[in-house]
């Protein structure tokens, strides 16, 4: 390849740049019509700016508690952050040595990725659902183990995990494990190797999979649908509206839920950058000691 | 980690396909062995033998969308890539390429689908433009809520999901296998059918799975862009659950994995993911 462009980058880049503009038009449409005017409908023109949508949204306006649902999510969320960055990586670890079940392990971790979010959720349902009427048949008052952070909690997991799972492997077929041999010679124990030479080099991918565990959750809906209990989580309380609302509340509904996910990444990638930006400066800290 | 996957995911699994086999009447299931879910979702088949029947149209109608869905952001996602990984040439550009194809991924699918509403809708501004160029006197109903709009926002919102493995595997290819290509005077579309296309299929591969496996189950998508009016296999075992038909949707949730695991066996005959990770 020559050092001139060619014909075919121009081209290229142009199919880019319309895949950039379709990934993003339509959700910037969005975010300007939900400072539509009092007056204002769903589509364009615009009459007026202003922000009575977004208060609109805040004050309820009487469709649905949107403040407890944005609530719930936002817990839920960040239950599921935390589990899935404690257990994926304790797994990406396992996985570094093969283990008896570690194959059938990995298989049913894709399996749970690629399985319609449908029938996992019908299947939590009925799950708990069997479950009820076990424990109901031995105890009087029992009125469900269904819930947010029992079957919600599991339906979310089984979609964030295989993400962590999947960025740890990706993680540790790039490190290298002379490190490890390296601490443990100068007589670490197993806990301050992981402690001091794993965990630093791998933070800001475990930054990442906190990215995904939290967004995957604030937006999961497919599985969510069933399996929750009688509670919503946010993106169902959007789904249930987009058949029922005709004004641009939903509009501001739906900008509020994307600043929360871009502020979310924001923060990741910015924790991400210093933290390697750390990684640079101290990369060497050859003659140093250990801090 | 294998128990949250094993009550999670396993065990609703088997629960799955044994109350698929159980009995029901109007509001509650009863744990006896009955194939009525079953033969409940294909009543009707055989009298109406010439002419195919509800639930089979309906699979066929999910099989259309999956493969139109399929090829569209295949293509796309193809050409995104390559792009990224041949064309990108400084590490930072393509990290901030990358990142600015992931960031719609992280954020809500059902705001990127209303997202379309106000461009597609009746008086939306496709519509508006068109109207205003001349081009056109009526709105165009198929816009919105049609099979076109259920396509155009699944590729939408899942193209991601080609990218990210097919560029994996493009950004492994050596090089300098393209340039032994260029130099044995290959032109640029017989080194990408020849060398590039071969390398990258494991990615292609891993990404057909991801949108195959998601569009047969997906029936949010296809409930909100469809207008709640276009069947598919998805939808059928909501409807099914809405009504408290928990046997049926169950039947229903079987014959679907059925055919999910059928498309994901014959596609992992190709590559070995576990590999390619």
């Amino acid at each position: 390849m020559g050092d001139r462009r060619s014909k075919s980058f121009y081209f290229l880049g142009a199919f880019f740049i319309a895949y950039v503009l379709f990934l993003y038009g339509p959700m910037f449409a969005i975010y300007i019509l939900s400072f539509q005017g009092p007056d204002g409908g769903l589509t364009f023109p615009m009459n007026g700016v202003s922000l009575v949508w977004f208060g609109k949204v805040f004050s309820g306006g009487g469709i649905v508690d949107i403040g407890a649902a944005f609530k719930r999510s936002l817990k839920l969320g960040l239950v599921v952050m935390i589990l899935t960055v404690l257990i994926s990586v304790s797994a990406g670890m396992a996985f570094r040595k093969a283990f008896r079940g570690s194959t059938i392990l990995f298989y049913v971790a894709i399996a749970s990725l690629i399985m319609p979010s449908i029938i996992t959720s019908l299947g939590i349902a009925l799950e708990f659902r069997l479950l009820d009427d076990f424990i109901v048949k031995h105890s009087e008052g029992w009125t469900t183990a269904m819930g947010l952070f029992t079957s919600g909690l599991g339906a979310h997991l089984t979609w964030t995990l295989p993400f962590g799972l999947l960025i740890m492997f990706a993680i540790f077929n790039r490190f290298d494990g002379r490190l490890e041999e390296a601490a443990r010679d100068l007589g670490a124990t197993p806990w301050q190797t992981f402690r001091h030479v794993v965990l630093p080099i791998i933070l800001p991918s475990v930054v990442g999979i906190g990215l995904f565990g939290f967004t995957l959750s604030w937006d999961e809906l497919a599985r969510s649908s069933q399996a929750i209990g009688s509670v919503n989580t946010l993106p169902l309380e959007l789904q249930g509206l987009t058949t029922t609302v005709t004004k641009p509340d939903i509009y501001a509904l739906g900008s509020i839920t994307s600043a929360v996910s871009f502020l979310v990444i924001f923060l990741a990638l910015i924790v991400i950058l210093v933290l390697q930006a750390r990684q640079r400066r101290h990369g060497s800290d050859a003659g140093q000691g250990m801090v | 980690m294998m128990l949250i996957f094993a009550l999670f995911f396993l065990l609703p699994l088997v629960f799955v396909t044994i109350v698929s086999a159980w009995d029901y009447n109007e509001y509650e299931m009863i744990p006896a062995f009955s194939l009525r879910g079953y033969t409940d979702t294909f009543e009707g088949c055989i009298a109406d033998l010439p002419e195919l029947c509800t639930i089979l149209k309906t699979y066929l109608k999910t099989v259309k969308l999956c493969l139109l869905t399929w090829s569209l952001t295949l293509f796309i996602g193809f050409t995104v890539a390559y792009f990224l990984a041949f064309h990108v040439r400084s590490k930072t550009w393509q990290i901030v390429l990358t990142l600015l194809c992931t960031i719609p991924f992280w954020t809500s699918n059902v705001i990127r689908m209303i997202a379309w509403i106000p461009l597609l809708g009746r008086n939306g501004l496709v519509n508006k433009g068109l109207q205003g160029m001349g081009l056109i006197h009526q709105p165009l109903e198929w816009l919105l809520f049609s099979e076109f709009s259920v396509v155009l926002a699944l590729v939408h919102l899942f193209t991601f999901f080609m990218v990210v493995p097919i560029f994996n595997s493009m950004i492994r290819i050596d090089k300098r296998l393209i340039e032994a290509a260029y130099d044995a005077g290959a032109t640029g579309w017989q080194t990408l059918v020849n060398i590039i296309i071969p390398l990258a299929k494991p990615g292609i591969v891993i990404g057909s799975i991801f949108v195959i496996t998601i569009v047969m189950g997906d029936f949010v998508t296809i409930g909100v862009m469809g207008g709640q009016q276009i069947p598919s296999a998805g939808k059928i075992i909501e409807a099914r659950l809405n009504a408290l038909q928990f046997p049926a949707a169950a039947a229903n949730a079987v014959i679907l994995l059925g055919i999910t695991i059928l498309i994901i066996s014959s596609l992992t005959r190709i590559v070995d993911i576990r590999r390619e990770l």
